[in-house]
């Protein structure tokens, strides 16, 4: 397990060491939904807003 | 170790991706994932990938245009793209239904607001409106008179671009709270489950609760007969009962979300599709 400062609120996010590229991983301080855009180093983006086009 | 190379197809990795890429694991299938979102695709011969994929794009424009250019070089894929096109519009949904005879609640298409209007009013209140392109419930209405109808496609006029003309007006079915998704793998209905919820929008998305449901023979054919009408694949398709008990098919997702479904079944759910995908090509 990393952790990974918050493109947001710079809390520590934690990354699990299974985590995937594309994943998304919410921040517990400030709620933000981040995408994991790199696993070695783990590193977190701000998750892409939901489309109108997205679903199932 | 399987022969077959699978692509799985996706920008997001959702708990129903993550089980995929554990049972590709799990039968020793060669995989890679394909984000669409860094795909440039030049219009040639060439394979774009080398093996099936699988489309579990989250983005219906995204999924169809990745679909529409891997099969332009040859490749299969799952869904293909007019399965996703027809899935993924509600209108060509429910003119595929009308076509193959497949038990719907009462659906009007219209192009216009004040056509939509007209057609809440032919319906009769309450009447339900929909976008023709959404997910997860969102924008799903119920409206009550003419008055909120009226209202409300005001509003969906003022929405910027033509797609919001195109509306879905159905008769509103009052359901025993609850409403069904059966998964299709292929030609299969596989599991069932009910969604409960307090509100008439029984979606996962917006809380509903699984429960165990039993794929009786008259859900089953109805479920599979649904499928059928927009091409067949790995499909959920929403079934609704009226007070009365009649089975309804409401419509049917290419992009199946499965992870609540697969908390109230024993079938393993993603190896049940990554043997269908296998099979396609084997």
């Amino acid at each position: 397990m990393s952790t990974v400062a918050c493109p947001d609120c710079a809390a520590s996010v934690p990354v699990p060491g299974e985590a995937l590229v594309s994943e998304i991983l919410v921040c517990r301080e400030c709620d933000s939904e981040l995408e994991v855009v790199g696993v070695d180093p783990p590193l977190l983006a701000r998750a892409p807003e939901v489309e109108e086009d997205w679903g199932e | 170790m399987s022969d077959v190379d699978v692509v799985l197809v996706a920008s997001r990795i959702r708990a129903e991706e993550r089980a995929l890429l554990e049972a590709l694991r799990g039968r020793g299938v060669r995989h890679h994932v394909l984000d669409p979102r860094e795909l440039i695709i030049e219009p040639t011969q060439s394979p774009i990938v080398d093996g099936v994929a699988l489309i579990r794009e989250i983005s219906l424009t995204s999924a169809r245009y990745t679909a529409r250019a891997l099969e332009a070089t040859g490749s299969v894929t799952v869904n293909n793209s007019s399965v996703i096109e027809m899935c993924g519009d509600k209108a060509l949904t429910a003119l595929a239904f009308a076509r193959h005879g497949v038990a719907t609640p009462r659906t009007l298409v219209t192009l216009s607001e004040p056509a939509a209007v007209q057609a809440c009013d032919e319906i009769g209140y309450p009447a339900v409106i929909k976008p023709v392109v959404g997910s997860w419930g969102r924008l799903v209405a119920r409206v009550p008179d003419q008055e909120t109808a009226t209202n409300l496609l005001e509003h969906r006029s003022q929405l910027p671009g033509p797609q919001h003309r195109v509306t879905c007006v159905q008769d509103w079915v009052d359901k025993p709270g609850r409403d069904i998704r059966v998964l299709i793998v292929g030609d299969q209905p596989v599991a069932a489950m009910y969604r409960r919820s307090e509100h008439w929008r029984t979606n996962a998305a917006l809380g509903a609760e699984p429960a165990p449901c039993r794929l009786t023979p008259d859900l089953a054919k109805l479920a599979t007969d649904a499928a059928r009408a927009v091409g067949s694949g790995v499909l959920g398709v929403d079934v609704v009962e009226d007070n009365d008990g009649r089975l309804m098919a409401l419509e049917v997702n290419h992009g199946t979300e499965f992870r609540a479904l697969q908390s109230v079944t024993d079938v393993d759910l993603a190896d049940a599709i990554v043997e269908h995908v296998l099979g396609l090509v084997e």
